[in-house]
């Protein structure tokens, strides 16, 4: 019973969808003007110091300057290490999450170790991994990962250990084997822990990067952090 | 005619770190083809337990289980389990629910396919099919949860009160829908209800259990002497009542012994 979308009600209903999405599309938008207009103008009026929370004008002009010294290359310098990291994290942590899932016995043997791995200070490790893997793009990836791929395999593993067990055991009672149940059951219950991990995951390789740069940085944001803190005057 | 299950002494002890459960002790009892059998007992006496047990779900402590006459341990694709909770998996569209025992055991054929879309017209779900679980009413859940059981064909149907979740008129109508498939493709099959009315309505004998540890108490042959009995005339006849006084005596003794 595919009805064309031709009934009345079911016209107002998919209008309603649209008007919430576009609304809600606004709203956000507005909300960033607004904030940049108002850091704008609280800044010409002296209300904040611009000397530490710079200025929207500035920062255009700065960037404009900047652009032609190739910031758009140290951005996509960042960019690239952010997302080589975030995806080897994402990845990495997925495929970990999926051989403790299948092996209680590993899971169970690991767990204190994740534990501890994931609460020590990973920033703190910088100087080690620049001893492995060298002063280069490699150790801010490896910083990226360090910080990403604990959270990332104990999340997932918590939602995959967390899956409905009715679920699984009606799949059992087709017989099911654990390659099915990964595939048919715990994966596709376990999408919105994917994506809910993945959000966290880009802002935690995004600090893992910058504070890899911080370290060793030849090229990415970080260079223009120094440049542009010496172009502010003091 | 042949006895397609058997149990010989099936006994079962949960083991857990704070102790032992010991739900089942020395059940016996056999189901010939084609026959309905209901198991009745006091809540969480070890009726669900049991059913585990027959489907391979579950290990027994002791005791044997033959299925076609053959010794059983593990999972028989000749059993088709209906569990307590429909368990639809709601990123899967309602057809692609129902396929998934198919799928599962690696039978999508043509004409497996084409069983589960005459099943789905039966049932008045097919117009349902690309729709979501979420979508559905627990009656029509329940359906669903029945078709995906039945499309694998089993020789041997468990019903864990599979038809809880639907109101009494649905209830009463799907009971008949069900008995009659059950009974025209002569499946086998095991109920474990709490309705004492359902059980009669439906079976060829009654076993009830003991409260835990859950022993065969008595098992009541039930036969009305109708031809062409259903769930519907058989609830007419005046033999129903007799039956169902024995049988609530019967539980109401153990509930008072709690
Ligand atoms: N996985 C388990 N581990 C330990 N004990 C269990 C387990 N499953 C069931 N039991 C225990 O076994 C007993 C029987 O449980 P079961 O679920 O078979 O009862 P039931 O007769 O189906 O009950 P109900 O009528 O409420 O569905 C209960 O006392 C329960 O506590
Ligand atoms: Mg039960």
């Amino acid at each position: 019973m595919r009805k064309k979308n031709n009934s009345i009600e079911r016209k107002q209903y998919l209008r309603k969808k649209t008007i919430t999405k576009v609304s809600i599309f606004i709203t956000q938008v507005t909300l960033v003007i607004l904030f940049i207009a108002l850091w704008e103008i609280l800044a010409n009026k002296g209300i904040i110091d611009s000397f530490i929370t710079s200025q929207p004008s500035r920062m255009l002009k700065t960037f404009m300057s900047l652009s032609q010294n190739g910031l758009l290359e140290h951005l996509g310098v960042t960019c690239y290490e952010t997302i080589v990291g975030f995806l080897s994290g994402a990845i990495l942590g997925v495929i970990v999450a999926i051989i403790l899932w299948w092996s209680k016995f590993l899971s169970k043997v690991s767990e204190p170790f994740l534990v501890i791995l994931n609460s020590l200070p990973k920033i703190a490790l910088g100087p080690v991994i620049i001893i492995w893997v060298g002063a280069g793009t490699s150790a801010i990836i490896v910083m990226a990962l360090a910080i990403s791929l604990i959270v990332t395999i104990l999340e997932i593993l918590n939602g995959f250990l967390n899956t409905d067990s009715e679920k699984i055991k009606m799949a059992r009672t087709f017989n099911a084997n654990r390659f099915q149940l990964l595939t048919k059951i715990v994966i596709p219950a376990n999408i919105s822990t994917f994506i809910n991990s993945l959000k966290v995951n880009i802002g935690l390789s995004l600090v893992g990067v910058i504070s890899g740069e911080f370290l060793v940085s030849k090229a990415g944001l970080r260079i223009f952090n120094s440049i542009w803190r010496a172009s502010i005057p003091t | 005619m042949r006895e397609v299950l058997k149990l010989e002494n099936v006994s079962k002890t949960y083991q857990a770190k704070n102790g032992e459960i010991e739900a089942l002790k020395n059940i016996n009892f056999s189901v010939k083809e084609g026959e309905f059998v209901s198991i009745i007992g006091p809540s969480g006496c070890g009726k669900s337990t049991l059913l585990s047990i027959i489907a391979g779900l579950e290990k027994k402590s002791s005791g044997k289980i033959y299925i076609d006459e053959i010794e059983t341990e593990n999972i028989s694709s000749k059993i088709g389990y209906m569990l307590q909770k429909d368990s639809l998996l709601e990123w899967r569209t309602i057809y692609n629910n129902v396929i998934f025992g198919l799928e599962i055991t690696h039978r999508k054929t043509k004409e497996n396919e084409k069983y589960v879309k005459d099943l789905l017209k039966k049932y008045n779900l097919y117009e349902f099919k690309d729709k979501y679980p979420a979508q559905l009413s627990g009656g029509m859940r329940q359906r669903v949860a029945l078709i995906r059981t039945l499309a694998i064909r089993p020789e041997i149907l468990l019903l864990d009160e599979a038809f809880s979740a639907l109101d009494y008129q649905t209830r009463i109508m799907v009971t008949k829908d069900i008995y009659d498939i059950l009974k025209n493709e002569n499946i086998t099959t095991v109920m474990v209800t709490h309705d004492i009315s359902e059980a009669i309505s439906m079976s060829d004998r009654v076993i009830v259990l003991s409260k835990r540890p859950a022993t065969v108490k008595k098992i009541h042959k039930i036969n009305f002497e109708i031809e062409n009995k259903d769930p519907m005339n058989a609830r007419k006849s005046p033999k129903f009542s007799n039956y169902f006084d024995s049988l609530w005596k019967e539980l109401d003794v153990d509930a008072k012994e709690k």
